[in-house]
């Protein structure tokens, strides 16, 4: 007696808990490797899981076992040359003549181990490694009933639609059962007709004035019976398609650099990286995100992304240029009520002295209103300038959405971001 | 390989011609095989089989085989390992998987071909499933229409303990099991089957009256001395050794609760039930080669299979038997699946055309039926008595058989015997040995707990051989010290004198 059992669409993930328990037991050695790759990698290498090597002794579970030494025999398979007596030189520890003790299967307990355990995290452990612990400040989505972004989800099969949407096989279907339906009695008295005329024409005197009657019947009948239409407009089915509306939540980002003469392109390489942590962490948490870059000197400009990085400018700095325009993006093409908007600002510190005054207002008055949250890096391992302490007051005054710290070294970004971004208990 | 003739008998419909399965031809040759295997007497469990993807072979592998598992980190772990290695190529997944319970489960990938199918029904549906209903071993230590209600009530409890107690607490207590579920079997006693319902029933009970005993054991202590027994030695506690180091800490830690007692005792329930499983490899992966191989070959002579079915079946049975030699780079000690169907295949030739050497080596079965020789041989041994009551010396020769002594005080390795005339007893004898479990694991039992001074536990580990314990001693004695909750200590004797002392915590 057997029963045959298709189990294939039963969960898959058996093992996720334990798994999961595994990773959080080893959390400390996993948290230090993804910190690890993150200063290590290249910036687009973001986005995949990562091997995690943690040493074998760490991980083993102990069991009484025999070590080496004393005597003891083992049987092998696949004698050639020896015969009993055989003296022979003692392979190096760790090789041969382990193996004896019945095959114990998978686990290899002595010996021959590698000294660590390699395993690879999925990309969605990593980041959430990546991101333990931290929280999107101000997170609430804006708009979240809006209903800007619509889908279209099949909604049925109905009797009007455009020609392009006619569904042929239901059509068809429809087309044969209203032909079947009106011919039906048709056919039965065609049936009966025809087997009368053979029944006449069986006798021995055939009448010839009924059969001439029947087989005009007949010829009458059949003819009603084309008239039926192959297809009818009655029978056109067509494919309904319904806009669905999708709650979305959407974010634009504002990427904004200092690229004066001062700004090195390794200042720029640690800038990146602090826009690419932010730009991972809100594409986990939004369906769609824009991204703006803006960048200055003494005056600012909307680029993509491949100038922003790596063209260089020369010049001196007005950061409010940046600021204002920034704004103005904002109200020509982000309203607030729809999108939630996040500001990133790196910079070396520089700026025209009257000018930081200048920033300290225009933030204060028009852009903080708008953003959920404004993070400001300066990378620098000088001392600080007017912009820091006109911003530090900001600070003081708009400590949820305004944060800002300070980068010397690539080292630093990813403690930075966390300090930036990490879970605020009031929230 | 055996003279079996392949000629295509052209009188009958093959099952099938594609390599592609469908759950009708997987019927059909499971009926097929249903019908053969009546024929040879073999009688089974009810089949389950369970068509699974290759993610779900992974997730049923690294539960060690437990179609319900408790959650533990050290699983997780084996499964990282898996799919690290399958991933990498390094490793095919194993294509079979078999559950001793009734009804019997077997998986099979659906990425496999129709043959591989076929012969993983074979392999497990009749073949290791007539053996886990019919030998001695697990007819004793398992009830298969238990286990997966055991399971199911192992896992809940341990995930209720998590809820009242929290995950780490029940982590390190398993952890601490873990490292002693070896020695949580009584050798020579038989056990109670388990069984969920009475194990629910009994445990609120149990663990009172558990806790009772235990404090009835330790209100003696520490003040009340008898002046005249201790004038002697003290009598010991237990006054025979314990070889059951866990139900030993089951029933006698001073300061487990209640609950702990309860997951000490279902780590070793499931010791218990695997207990068999590792006892009888050779003899059961052999059977059920043994046995696939005989139905794989009768569905051929009966015309039931094609030419090109048979030979990718020869091409993979091929494979699965392959021994490497010693000197191979892929030799990883005896291949179980390689010996015995070797040992079970010469049993029937022992018994169908015997030799002047077999009649003088076996006279009780030379001659004798050999479905009713090979069923006697797998219903009443098991690993080590089997290979030393059939291992012959054809199946030496053929497997080139030899033994290597091993001793730290020469400095060179000797031959101690090979498959000769000389040699045959020898290393039939030692390869037997190989496969004993008291032999192979230090033995290591309770000699002496404290109850009267300092409550700290003593265990000896008796040698053989000379072998010491190798370097995880001290963290297995940490376990143990956390379950015990006073100080551990471990003698490691030859004979009655201590060689070397082992003790946690550190005192000094």
């Amino acid at each position: 007696m057997s029963y045959i059992v298709d189990r294939r669409l039963n969960g898959r993930n058996k093992s996720a808990v334990n798994r999961q328990r595994f990773l959080r037991r080893y959390r400390e050695h996993i948290r230090k490797a993804v910190a690890d790759a993150v200063n290590r990698r290249s910036i687009t290498d973001m986005e995949r899981g990562e091997e995690i090597s943690i040493p074998t002794r760490e991980i083993d579970e102990p069991n009484f076992q025999h070590g080496q030494g004393g005597r003891r025999q083992y049987v092998h398979p696949g004698n050639r040359e020896f015969h009993a007596g055989d003296r022979i030189a003692r392979p190096p520890a760790g090789g041969q003549g382990q193996g004896g003790g019945g095959g114990s299967g998978s686990a290899s307990p002595d010996g021959q181990g590698e000294d660590t355990f390699v395993f690879s995290l999925t990309r969605e452990e990593f980041l959430d490694f990546l991101f333990d612990d931290l929280e999107l400040p101000n997170l609430e989505r804006t708009e979240l009933a809006q209903i800007e972004h619509t889908r279209q989800v099949h909604a049925g099969i109905i009797r009007e639609g455009t020609p392009s949407r006619i569904n042929v096989v239901r059509s068809m279907r429809s087309a044969y059962g209203r032909r079947l339906a009106m011919g039906s009695s048709l056919r039965q008295a065609l049936k009966a007709a025809e087997q009368e005329l053979a029944h006449l024409q069986a006798q021995a005197p055939v009448d010839l004035q009924a059969v001439a009657e029947l087989e005009q019947q007949i010829a009458h009948l059949q003819k009603r019976l084309q008239k039926i239409p192959f297809l009818d407009t009655y029978d056109l089915r067509y494919n309904h398609f319904a806009q669905e509306p999708v709650a979305s939540s959407q974010a634009v980002m504002f990427c904004i650099m200092d690229v004066s003469g001062s700004m090195t392109q390794n200042h720029k390489d640690i800038a990146k990286r602090f826009f690419l942590l932010l730009y991972l962490f809100l594409e986990r948490h939004y369906e769609r995100i824009d991204l703006v870059f803006v960048r200055h000197h003494t005056s600012a400009r909307e680029v993509n992304e491949q100038d922003f990085f790596y063209s260089r400018e020369t010049g001196g700095t007005i950061v409010s240029s940046a600021l204002k325009l920034v704004n103005e993006i904002i109200d020509k093409r982000y309203p607030t009520s729809l999108w939630n908007i996040y500001c990133a600002q790196a910079s070396d510190g520089d700026n025209w002295d009257d000018d930081s005054s200048q920033c300290a207002s225009l933030l204060e008055e028009a852009l903080l209103p708008k953003v959920r949250y404004f993070a400001y890096v300066e990378i620098t391992p000088h001392e600080h300038q007017a912009l820091w302490q006109e911003y530090e007051q900001i600070r003081a005054q708009h400590p949820e959405r305004f944060a800002m710290q300070q980068i010397v070294d690539q080292k630093d970004i990813f403690p930075v971001f966390r300090e930036l971004f990490k879970r605020r208990a009031s929230l | 390989m055996s003279p079996t003739s392949y000629t295509t008998k052209k009188d009958k419909q093959p099952l099938s011609n594609t390599s592609e399965w469908t759950f009708e031809l997987i019927e059909a040759y499971d009926q097929a095989f249903a019908r053969l295997a009546r024929e040879y007497g073999l009688d089974t469990y009810p089949n389950q089989i369970e068509i699974i993807s290759s993610e779900q072979m992974m997730d049923a592998y690294a539960a060690i085989g437990m179609p319900v598992g408790y959650h533990h980190w050290s699983f997780g772990k084996h499964f990282l390992s898996v799919e690290q290695s399958y991933k990498r190529g390094q490793m095919g997944l194993a294509y079979e998987l078999v559950i001793n319970s009734n009804p019997c489960i077997a998986y099979l990938m659906e990425e496999n071909t129709l043959m591989m199918q076929a012969l993983v029904i074979a392999h497990a549906c009749y073949g290791h499933n007539s053996f886990f209903k019919n030998n001695y071993l697990f007819q004793t230590w398992t009830d298969a229409s238990a286990i997966i209600d055991y399971l199911m009530f192992a896992r809940q409890y341990l995930s209720e303990c998590e809820q009242k107690y929290g995950v780490d607490a029940v982590e390190n207590l398993l952890d601490a099991c873990h490292a002693l579920q070896n020695y949580g079997v009584d050798r020579y006693k038989r056990p109670v089957p388990i069984s969920a319902e009475e194990e629910r029933k009994r445990q609120a009970e149990r663990e009172n009256y558990l806790q009772q005993q235990v404090n009835a054991l330790w209100t003696t202590i520490p003040q009340a001395r008898d002046k005249q027994a201790d004038a002697q030695s003290p009598p010991r506690y237990p006054t025979e050794p314990q070889e059951n180091l866990l139900y030993f800490i089951e029933k006698n830690a001073p300061l487990l609760e209640p609950w702990q007692r309860e997951v000490v005792r279902i780590v070793r329930k499931i010791a218990q039930y695997f207990y068999p499983q590792r006892q009888t490899q050779v003899m059961n992966e052999g059977w059920a080669t043994f046995w696939h191989y005989t139905l794989m070959n009768r569905l051929y002579d009966d015309g039931l299979v094609t030419e090109g079915f048979i030979l990718e079946f020869l091409q993979s049975h091929t494979s699965v038997i392959y021994q490497p030699p010693f000197d191979s780079p892929h030799y990883s000690g005896i291949n179980p699946y390689a010996l015995g169907f070797a040992i079970y295949t010469d049993i029937k030739r022992i018994c169908e055309q015997p030799t002047e050497e077999d009649r003088q080596w076996f006279p009780e079965i030379a001659g004798a039926d050999w479905l009713e020789t090979l069923h006697f041989a797998m219903r009443h041994f098991k690993d080590e008595s089997f290979i030393l009551q059939y291992l012959s010396p054809k199946v030496m020769r053929d497997l080139h058989l030899f033994s290597v002594l091993d001793d730290d005080q020469k400095s060179e390795l000797e031959i101690s015997a090979i498959h000769d005339e000389m040699g045959y007893r020898e290393v039939r004898r030692l390869l037997a040995s190989q496969y004993n479990l008291s032999l192979r694991e230090p033995d290591i039992q309770v000699w002496n707990a404290d109850i009267r001074g300092n409550r700290s536990l003593t265990l000896r580990h008796q040698r053989s051989q000379r072998r010491p314990l190798d370097k995880h001693t001290f963290a297995v004695l940490r376990h143990i010290h956390a379950l015990w909750g006073f100080p551990v200590h471990l003698q490691s004797c030859e004979g009655e004198e201590v060689i070397v002392k082992y003790q946690y915590p550190h005192s000094h």
